[in-house]
Order: C-alpha cells, then sequence, then structure tokens
C-alpha cells in the first residue's frame, strides 16, 4: 500500500471513531498545556529580565555593604568620577514614619538617593514627573498603602527621624523592587541631601549603602564590566580577592552548575540573608584610615574576666560588587528554579495525561477487533493494519498536542498576574515559539508511545476473527515475549524518564522524581490487584444481586480496576499533597504569628533609651513582657585558630559565611520555646556557675549554639571559641547545641551566651509589650517615635494582616495549581472508564433482556465505581500523607502536621466524579430500549 | 486449484487436545463451485478458515493455486489473500466507518497496485453492476442486508480472485434476498470462472452447487457431485446468449 493509499484509509477509517479517538488523545492536552505555560513564562520572564537587567541594578555596576564603604572605596569611586564615570549612591533602613497632621506612625522602608540613581529606568511617580524635583527640597514620595495606613494624603508632612518632609506624591514602578516589597514595609524615597538631618543613619545603624557607576559605553559590555569588577576587588581586598578568584577557578573546574561564588558563599536558612549567590563578597580591613567605619571604635573592657588578644583587631566590612550580568544570572536562575519547581507538576500532568491515552486508546483498539479482522482476510498486512491505526493516533496526538499548546498559551497570559507582585521586572508576553513547539513534540511523542502499547496488540489479531469472534482478550492475544512490545515498553520507559531529566536539568534529581514516581504507580498497581483478589475472595452469595455483580465487575476478564486506580489515584495523590503542604505551611505561619507574648515590638533599642522606654509605657501602666538584650560580634579564632589561618585551611569544609558574619547574639539563663536542646547541657545555674568562675577567673564563658552554624563553622561541643565583640576578645567554650525555630515572631539567635559573658557590653534591646490595640497603640507608638527617632516599632496586628495578605497570593498561585491538577484527572478518568465501556454496555444489555430494571443495572454499575471511586482516592490519599511528610519535612524542614479532614473531603470528592463519570459514560445502558443498546454495543 | 491433505486441527480444551478436523482430504478444480455441509460445531468454519489461510492446521497441508500457504508467515498469507482469495461472510463485514464505494476499494488500496483513480471507477462498476449505482456513498447501516451483502460480494470480487469463499452468504438473509445473492455467485461462477468454495447449513442451497462435501465431527462423511449444477450453468448460459442475441 502507498503511504497516500494508508493516509487516505486511516483518514476514511477514522471516520466515526474521530471525536472519540481525540478525546482519548486530548489526555495529552493538559500536560503539554503545563509544559508550555511554564516554559513560555520563564522565557518570558527571562527576556524581560534581559531587557531589564541594567535597570534592575539601575546602573552597569554596583558596590554595596552593610555599613559605610572603607576609606579605600571611597578613595577609588573618588578616582573614578575624576576619569568620567558618574555615581550615584542609595542608602537603605528601616525607620518609624510619623504623620504629622494623623499622628500615625508605621516602620518604613527607607531610601535616600543621590542625583543621577537610577541610571536606566525611572522612578515613577504620580504625580507624572513629580521626582524630578526630589533634590531641590525635603520631599519624599511614598507608597500608597503608607498614606492609607497613616491616614495621610499627598501634601501633608511626613517626620522621618528629625527631618520634616512633604509628601509629594506617591511611588508607582521603582526599578528593581518588586511588588510584594512594599506589603512588607511600605516604602519612602528622598534626596540624600537629607539622610544627615533625620539623624537616622549614624554608628551602628542597620543600613544597606550601594553606589552603582554608570560606565561609558565602550566599558559597558560583559568582558569589560566583568574585568573591572576583578579590579575593584583586586584593590579594594587583594588578599581576599586571590582567594575568591581561586575558589572560582577550582568550582570551574568542578564544573558546578549555579552560581560561580559557590555555595559556601551562601547562608543557608539565617534569619537574615548576608549574602545573594554571586555576589562578590570582600572583607576589607578598614584599620587603614578607616574614619568611617562605624564598628572600628573599641569600646573598652567588657568584662574584667575577659582574656587575651584579638588576631584581627578590627573587624572587617564586606563590600560586595555586582555587574549587571551577575544580577540577570542571579534572577534567571531563580525563574529557572521556579519554572524546574512547576515543571514537576507538568511532567506529572503529561504522565497522567499518557495513561489517559493509553486506557483510552486500549478501549479504542478493543473496538477496532472486526474491522481488523476483515482487513487482514481482504489481505492487509500486520505492518499496514498497525500502520493504519498508529497514523490516526498520531493525527489525534498532534490535534491534543495542538490544544493543549493553545491552552498553554492563554495559561501563559494568565500566570503573571498571579505571579507578577513576587517578580522584580515588568513581564512583556509575547509568543516563544521555542515552548510552543517543544511542547507539541512532546506532548506528540508521548501520546504516541503511551498509544503504542495497546495498538500493537492489534498487529495479532487474527483474520480468523472474521469468521469466528472471540471474546474481545482472546482476539488481542498479548505475549510477554513479544519483541516489539518490549522495545515500545522500554522506549516508554526511556522516553519518561529522559523528559524528567532532561526537563529539571540534573541526572541525580531526575531520577529521584522518576523513581518516586514510578514508586506511586508501584504502589496504586499494588494496591488495585489487592482489590482485585479482594473481590475475587470476598463476595459473598447473601449479598444483594447489585452488589454482587459490581464487585464481580473488579476482577472479571478485561476489568478496568488497575487503570481508573491508577488515574485517579494519582490525580488524588497529586491534589491532597499539594493540599497537605499547603495547609502545613500556612498552618505554621498562622501559629507562630498567633504565639507572640505581646503584640508591639520595639526594636533597635540603645542601651540608655531602654529605661525611658521602659517608663514610657509603665506610665501608661503597659507591661513589657519580654526585653532582649542583643550584642554585635563576629569570630575571631576557633580553638586558637584565627579566622584567617581557618579561611586559608581547604582541608576542613567550612562556611565561608559564618566566618566572616556578624552575629548578633543575646545572653540569658533559660531556653526558650522557639528552641530545643539537640545536644549537650544548658548553662548550669547562676550561682553554680559564678562559684565555678570564683575558682577559674580565666575559663571560658559556656555558650550555646544553634545546631546549623555550628556545623558551617565545623564546630562541636566543648570547642572553644573567641569572640571579638566589638573588639573585645571573649572567649568562649560550645556547652550545647540547639535547633531554632525561625519562623517565629520572636528575636531568634545563632549564638546564646551565659550572661556574665556579655552583660557589660555595649548593646540594643528588642522589647516586647502588651498594647491594646487602637488608639493607646497609635499613641505609644507616636510617643516613642518623637522621643526615639531611632527606634522602630512594629506592631505584630499588622504584620498579622500583612502575613494574611501575602499568604493570600501564594494560596491563590497554589490554588490554581491544585485546580489544575483536578482539571487534568477528570480526562484520564473518563479514559480510563471508556476502556470497558463497550463490555459494561454488553453485559448492562444482557442484564436489561433477562429482565434487570435500569435502576438495578444502575445499582450494579454504582457499587462498582464506588469501589474504584474509594480504592483509588483512599490509596492517592495515603500516598498523599506520606508525599507532603516527606516534603514538610525534609524540603521545608517543618514538623508536620496533617490536615486530615479536608484531605478526607478531597477523597470524597474523587469518589463522587469517579462513581459520576461512571454512570454518566455507562448511561446509554440504562436509558434507551435494550434493542438500540444492543445496536451500540 | 486448492488442495487439502491430511488436515488435522486440534485445540487445547483444558488438558485434553480436542480434534475439531480429522485428516481431512480433497482437491477442488479450478472453476469448481463446492458447498461444505455439516452440523454446528462438525468443523466447517474451522476448515473454512484453514482452506482460506486465516488459520494454521495442527498437521496436514493447503495448497491453494500451486502455493503451499503452510510454509508462508501469517503476513505473506495476507498477501496471497489479497491477491487470489475473496471473502464473503454470514455478518457481510463491511468496515462500518467506510462507505460502500470505500469498502469495495478497500482490496485494491491495500494491494497499492492500481492508482486511486482506477481503484475508485473500477468498485463504482462493480456496483452498478451489483445493482447500487445509487447506494456507492451510502454507510453499511444505511443499508438493507441484502445491498450490504452485495457490497461485500463487490469487495469480494474487485480484486478479480482466483477463489472466492463464503461463510453461510445467505444466513442472515430472507429467502428472495438469499436467492438473489446465490444467483449472483453462480453467475460470477460462471462467466469469470472463479473457484468458489461455499460453507452452508442449507440443505437446499448446498443442493444447486457442483458438489457437496459433508462433515461429521470433523471428518469428511460425504463428498458428492451435483451433475444438474453444470445443465443449469449451461441452460442459464444458453438463456442468457439467447438473450443477447434477441
Amino acid at each position: 500500500m502507498t503511504t497516500a493509499a494508508l493516509l487516505r484509509m486511516a483518514w476514511r477509517e477514522s471516520r466515526t471513531a474521530r471525536r472519540r479517538l481525540a478525546l482519548y488523545m486530548s489526555s495529552i492536552a493538559f500536560g503539554v498545556a503545563a509544559l508550555v505555560a511554564i516554559d513560555s513564562f520563564a522565557g518570558n520572564v527571562t527576556r524581560s529580565i534581559r531587557d531589564q537587567s541594567r535597570t534592575l541594578l539601575g546602573g552597569d555596576l554596583s558596590l554595596s555593604a552593610r555599613a559605610a564603604f572603607p576609606a579605600v572605596v571611597d578613595t577609588l569611586l573618588d578616582s573614578l568620577a575624576t576619569a568620567g564615570v558618574p555615581s550615584a549612591r542609595v542608602t537603605t533602613f528601616a525607620s518609624m514614619a510619623l504623620a504629622q497632621r494623623s499622628g500615625g506612625t508605621r516602620l518604613v522602608q527607607v531610601r535616600s538617593v543621590t542625583p543621577g540613581f537610577p541610571f536606566y529606568g525611572e522612578i515613577e511617580t504620580v504625580p507624572v514627573g513629580g521626582w524630578a524635583a526630589v533634590h531641590d527640597s525635603p520631599l519624599v514620595f511614598v507608597d500608597p498603602s503608607l498614606l492609607i495606613s497613616l491616614d495621610a494624603v499627598v501634601g501633608d508632612s511626613l517626620r522621618l527621624g528629625t527631618q520634616m518632609f512633604l509628601i509629594a506624591g506617591t511611588l508607582g514602578n521603582v526599578p528593581g523592587d518588586a511588588g510584594i516589597a512594599s506589603v512588607i514595609g511600605p516604602r519612602v524615597y528622598f534626596s540624600e541631601k537629607w539622610l544627615k538631618a533625620t539623624g537616622l543613619v549614624s554608628f551602628g545603624s542597620r543600613a544597606e549603602f550601594e553606589t552603582v557607576l554608570r560606565l561609558p559605553p565602550s566599558l559597558a559590555t560583559t568582558s569589560e564590566a566583568a574585568t573591572i569588577k576583578r579590579d575593584l576587588r583586586r584593590r579594594i581586598d587583594p588578599r581576599g580577592a586571590a582567594q575568591q578568584e581561586a575558589n572560582e577557578a577550582r568550582e570551574e573546574r568542578g564544573g558546578s552548575r549555579g552560581a560561580p561564588s559557590g555555595t559556601a558563599e551562601d547562608p543557608p536558612r539565617a534569619p537574615v540573608a548576608t549574602a545573594r549567590a554571586g555576589d562578590s563578597a570582600i572583607a576589607t580591613g578598614t584599620g587603614a584610615g578607616g574614619t568611617s567605619a562605624p564598628n572600628a571604635a573599641p569600646t573598652g573592657s567588657i568584662t574584667p574576666d575577659s582574656a587575651g588578644t584579638l588576631s584581627s583587631a578590627v573587624p572587617p566590612t564586606r563590600v560586595r560588587i555586582r555587574t549587571v550580568q551577575d544580577t540577570e544570572r542571579d534572577f534567571t536562575e531563580a525563574v529557572a528554579r521556579l519554572a524546574d519547581f512547576l515543571s514537576i507538576i507538568g511532567l506529572i500532568a503529561l504522565l497522567l495525561g499518557g495513561i489517559g491515552v493509553a486506557s483510552g486508546v486500549n478501549a479504542f483498539v478493543s473496538s477496532k477487533i472486526d474491522t481488523v479482522a476483515v482487513l487482514r482476510c481482504l489481505g492487509a498486512t500486520s505492518r499496514q493494519v498497525l500502520g493504519l491505526y498508529v497514523v490516526q493516533a498520531g493525527v489525534m496526538g498532534l490535534v491534543g498536542a495542538t490544544a493543549g499548546a493553545l491552552l498553554g498559551v492563554a495559561v501563559q497570559f494568565l500566570l503573571p498576574q498571579v505571579v507578577s507582585d513576587f517578580l522584580p521586572v515588568d513581564v512583556t508576553i509575547a509568543l516563544e515559539p521555542r515552548p510552543l513547539l517543544l511542547g507539541l513534540a512532546t506532548g506528540v511523542w508521548v501520546s504516541l508511545v503511551f498509544a503504542m502499547r495497546p495498538l500493537l496488540a492489534l498487529r495479532r489479531v487474527s483474520p480468523l476473527q472474521a469468521i469466528r469472534r472471540d471474546a474481545d482478550t482472546q482476539a488481542l492475544p498479548r505475549e510477554w515475549k513479544d519483541l516489539a512490545r518490549l522495545l515500545v515498553d522500554g522506549l516508554l520507559v526511556g522516553s519518561i524518564v529522559s523528559i524528567i531529566v532532561v526537563r529539571i536539568g540534573d541526572l541525580r534529581d531526575g531520577l529521584i522524581i522518576s523513581a518516586s514516581i514510578s514508586g506511586a504507580v508501584a504502589v496504586l498497581w499494588v494496591a488495585a490487584t489487592l482489590l482485585i483478589a479482594a473481590a475475587r475472595r470476598s463476595t459473598r452469595a447473601s449479598w444483594p444481586f447489585e452488589l454482587r455483580q459490581g464487585i464481580a465487575n473488579l476482577h472479571r476478564p478485561a476489568n478496568q480496576t488497575r487503570a481508573v486506580t491508577l488515574a485517579l489515584g494519582f490525580g488524588a495523590f497529586l491534589l491532597s499533597t499539594v493540599y497537605l503542604v499547603q495547609a502545613n505551611l500556612l498552618g505554621r505561619v498562622q501559629s507562630t504569628a498567633d504565639a507572640s507574648a505581646g503584640n508591639l515590638l520595639f526594636f533597635d533599642v540603645q542601651d540608655d533609651q531602654a529605661a525611658p522606654l521602659d517608663s514610657i509605657l509603665l506610665a501608661r501602666k503597659l507591661e513589657v513582657v519580654q526585653k532582649t538584650p542583643i550584642v554585635t560580634m563576629r569570630v575571631d579564632a576557633i580553638n586558637g585558630r584565627s579566622v584567617a589561618e581557618l579561611t586559608a585551611d581547604t582541608t576542613v569544609r567550612r562556611a565561608g559565611w559564618a566566618l566572616r558574619r556578624e552575629f548578633r547574639s543575646t545572653y540569658r539563663e533559660q531556653i526558650v520555646d522557639a528552641e530545643k536542646l539537640v545536644q549537650g547541657k544548658w548553662f548550669a545555674d547562676s550561682a553554680s556557675r559564678a562559684t565555678a568562675r570564683a575558682a577559674q577567673p580565666n575559663a571560658p564563658f559556656p555558650v550555646s549554639f544553634e545546631q546549623d552554624v555550628a556545623a558551617d563553622l565545623g564546630v562541636a561541643v566543648g570547642d572553644t571559641v573567641t569572640w571579638n565583640v566589638q573588639g573585645v576578645p571573649v572567649r568562649t567554650v560550645i556547652a550545647n547545641l540547639r535547633t531554632v525555630n525561625w519562623a517565629r515572631f520572636e528575636a531568634n539567635f545563632f549564638i546564646v551566651f551565659a550572661p556574665e559573658a556579655l552583660r557589660n557590653a555595649p548593646q540594643q534591646y528588642v522589647l516586647v509589650a502588651n498594647v491594646p490595640p487602637g488608639d493607646v497603640l497609635a499613641e505609644v507608638q507616636r510617643d516613642v517615635v518623637r522621643r526615639f527617632p531611632n527606634v522602630s516599632s512594629l506592631d505584630l496586628t499588622l504584620v498579622r494582616q500583612t502575613i494574611g495578605s501575602i499568604v493570600d497570593r501564594v494560596t491563590l498561585a497554589i490554588r490554581f495549581l491544585g485546580l489544575f491538577s483536578i482539571a487534568m484527572g477528570i480526562p484520564v478518568l473518563f479514559s480510563a472508564v471508556a476502556a470497558t465501556r463497550r463490555a459494561r454496555l454488553r453485559e448492562g444489555v444482557l442484564l436489561r433482556t433477562l429482565g434487570a430494571t435500569k435502576a438495578q443495572v444502575a445499582r450494579v454499575l454504582l457499587a462498582e465505581y464506588a469501589a474504584l471511586g474509594a480504592l483509588g482516592a483512599l490509596t492517592g490519599m495515603l500516598l498523599a500523607f506520606g508525599g507532603a511528610w516527606g516534603l514538610t519535612r525534609f524540603v521545608f524542614d517543618d514538623p508536620f502536621d496533617p490536615a486530615v479532614l479536608p484531605t478526607v473531603a478531597i477523597a470524597a470528592g474523587m469518589l463522587l466524579l469517579t462513581m459520576g463519570i461512571g454512570l454518566l459514560t455507562s448511561r446509554d445502558v440504562y436509558r434507551a430500549t435494550p434493542m438500540a443498546a444492543i445496536r451500540e454495543a | 486449484m486448492l488442495v487439502a491433505r491430511g488436515l488435522t486441527k486440534e485445540y487445547q480444551s483444558g488438558t485434553q487436545p480436542l480434534v475439531v478436523l480429522k485428516n481431512v482430504s480433497f482437491e477442488v478444480p479450478q472453476g469448481a463451485f463446492v458447498s461444505i455441509v455439516g452440523p454446528s460445531g462438525s468443523g466447517k468454519t474451522t476448515l473454512l478458515g484453514l482452506l482460506a489461510g486465516l488459520d494454521t492446521p495442527s498437521r496436514g497441508t493447503v495448497t491453494l493455486d500451486g502455493t503451499d500457504i503452510g510454509g508462508l508467515d501469517e503476513d505473506s498469507r495476507a498477501k496471497l489473500r489479497g491477491e487470489k482469495v475473496g471473502f464473503v461472510f454470514q455478518s457481510f463485514q463491511l468496515i462500518p466507518t467506510l462507505t460502500a464505494l470505500e469498502n469495495v476499494q478497500v482490496p485494491l488500496e491495500l494491494a497499492g497496485k492500481v492508482p486511486a483513480r482506477e481503484a475508485g471507477a473500477r468498485a463504482r462498476d462493480l456496483l452498478s453492476r451489483m445493482g447500487l449505482g445509487d447506494r456507492t456513498h451510502h454507510f453499511p447501516q444505511q443499508l438493507s442486508g441484502g445491498e450490504q451483502q452485495r457490497v461485500a460480494l463487490s469487495r469480494a470480487f474487485v480484486n478479480e480472485p482466483r477463489i472466492l469463499f463464503a461463510d453461510e452468504p445467505t444466513g442472515n438473509l430472507d429467502g428472495a434476498t438469499g436467492e438473489r445473492i446465490v444467483e449472483l455467485l453462480m453467475q460470477l461462477n460462471r462467466e469469470r470462472g472463479c473457484t468458489i468454495v461455499l460453507v452452508t447449513h442449507d440443505a437446499a442451497l448446498a443442493a444447486r452447487t457442483q458438489r457437496t462435501i459433508r462433515l461429521r465431527d470433523g471428518a469428511v462423511v460425504e463428498d458428492i457431485a451435483h451433475p444438474e449444477f453444470d445443465d443449469a450453468q449451461a441452460a442459464f448460459a444458453r438463456t442468457r446468449s439467447t438473450a443477447a442475441t434477441q
């Protein structure tokens, strides 16, 4: 037969089955839709980031530090300015804002900028163009939400620290700011000319200092920017630069994927991230004439017992240098990771679709036995027969995949609306041809390999079936040793694993995910097999006829038990897992927000401000429920070896960030609720400690380490750590390790000291008070802001609302995925049920002919589908508990608190859905006359 | 034309082998019109399946137009069927998704030797001669039983096969329609010299063929000729030619 004749015959032969086959093959549509949507979205975001990367950074090169730049950087910037490279400064910090007219206060994110910023993009304001006047007079531009919470309007006065500003307008898009940022803390922008006048940024203030440079066009290329970055790094801190370059070279040789600066730079779960991947972090000593170093002034003796000298007398300031490419890479990688995660959902959708295709085509194949037998009688070879139906399946797979791709394009327009608040760039949506074609090809291929398995059976249909028709199972013989079938099986498994590995982009992760999915499939398969066995054994003659018949259907030849259980169970599994993880995370956030002792938090309270603040509260008969001292420090030496030595020692794997970071530690007698002791003993009581100290005045002080930071520093219980506490060495011994629940709204610490070690050190406080909400709270906040402009206060009720609104947005995104999972389960369920529709039709007709009423037939079907639905949903639910437990425990590192009732509700919903779909596809059986159904069957 | 030698077919029924055909041998010369009769379960359909190469015997050989079909694999047998064998079934076995015309074209398209346009013309011509010229674009379910069987006959003959196997071709038809089909079969045998092997229950129908092979319990119990067949064919041919000359 010629190809043209084959195509012609395939087209004609598919006439009546076209719609049905298209329905089966369209099971693949949701998988394709997911992949196309995810890839297109990632493509759009990545392209937008590339287009806007200069805008994201605000310039071509950025230098930033958590303290004022050391003198060497200032000198460098001066010489660059002389050479014609303009720069602009941005200082970011948190502060209280006080609306003068309404008296409203609010913790805000303040950003002062010098003229020129941003060099790329612009700060959008209402009124439009208002920004132009920002450097002429003390004006602020604020987030619209701030006006609402302060009950202020444009034109009002706003006090920041000791400076009064005029609210000149509201902020729109600002380069590099994600929309969600304003939910966390409303933004306030003003000119740096008035920064000093606020009195908010001085010694010890927590602020981020950044300088952006605009390079001349000839230098603003990728390679030039990288060269300049390297030069700057070498000049600022030659030793650190050499070390970092060596690290980079080593990692490049190791072929590690991701940020060149390596994971050792990233604090894994620190409450305050110190450096992002890709940052070029440099520690620089400020000793050489560093007048601006805030931490440089030694503050005298801390305790009479402290002994020894510091190996690094002055704590270093770290300067990060970033190029446009660093920014672009970081954001692009974040998007890629998000896309990878979403891909898993897409891949499961694709697999479910494949299962749907396979069971649908199975049904289709059964209906084609007669035709194939006649064709064989008329001289068709097995290859011609196979070719005929492969062409049909391929075309319908293309139809299904195309529908999916179109759906994916539609979803792509929806996705940015769901997640736009979390993105720092304006996503411009464009049709991405690559994901579209890739999705189409993947869809057609997956649907074909899944369809091939049942289609292969058609090769073995004997022409004898035309004169003597056997039952479907005998007419479609399946042999284990069929080479073609084994080949198709191999192709199927190979294709799925390769697609997963390629999508995830990592062999190990890809194989793990493949194995997990196979595990889930295996569990469902075993559950179905057990059900079949149970159905065979458990049927009792005493049961009503309908129930007996329905249960018997579960184990009769060509039953649908496995297919439906697999489709249904997988759907239930996926849906419940997503729900359980979501509920668990949200529940944790909620409970931690509720668990705080008080409702008003004061932080950055200086040593001399604690007592007057107490009296402000006491005057109003308000209670301070918690007062936590904070002392800043750095690691000076571990077991007698200096940080420099330790950093140079590559034989022990230590996280550089932990050695270099500034620790904000506290001291107290007790361990608190958010902490759990995992190793060693808590400090002895104060009396016995005092006795021991009297005996050995120079003994190191006991200290408690958080477990992960101990691991990062490579220390254990019994090791000695010497701290540089603002210039004074304090020698400690690790008494115990503990875990900390960072999610709680409390001041949590890596390191907790025994009180005597730090009692006399310069310190700040975090105070928590219980203040009745409403007017009193507003008055207290206002009074404190007026008296202590540097002290920030945080209304936890507001925080709860803020978290509520973030959670709402995250929930929306998760619900969207959940709905998607349900939607993709339905066609699969339809296909699975349709697979044995003919068999059930015949049986139903026979029953009707023998005198069964429609209701009786319906009850038989209900019994069957109820059993199938219950098994699928139940197994899926149990799998979900396992999956969700694993995810929360190992990925999110949280205890698992299962939301049982809602999960049972999901299972019940799936059960009803199965019964509904079962009755719907079998409606012919109990609807028309038996004769009509005979013709249909 | 068709030679069966020692044909035996056994099935495994549980642990016992079930012999449905025992050592059947006979020859059918070119142009013959043979009927195979016997009660239900006597092995008629099994024999037809073996003769037409739809199944393979447990023992024995079938030689079809000089080819030992036992030596061919299933696909080669399929090709042989496509070239030399036509089928007519009791339940017509038209492909429900194809029109009458397309059903008739199928064997030509499978063989791939005739261009599509010519295949269509040939099928249309054959259907017209069967009296179905105005039904070519109807689907099987829109045709009566007699019409469907005539489409099946056209399909069986479109490749001009050397031999035609018919399995109870009138079994699902009323008397008059069945009679029309029998006449068509005899006409094809007479005019085209096509060998016909017909399986039937119907003693009257069998009596009208050239020769009847009777099966019982899987064995040939009777093989008789009906001399009146040749007379009838000759007489018919004469009437035709007289009618033609008039």
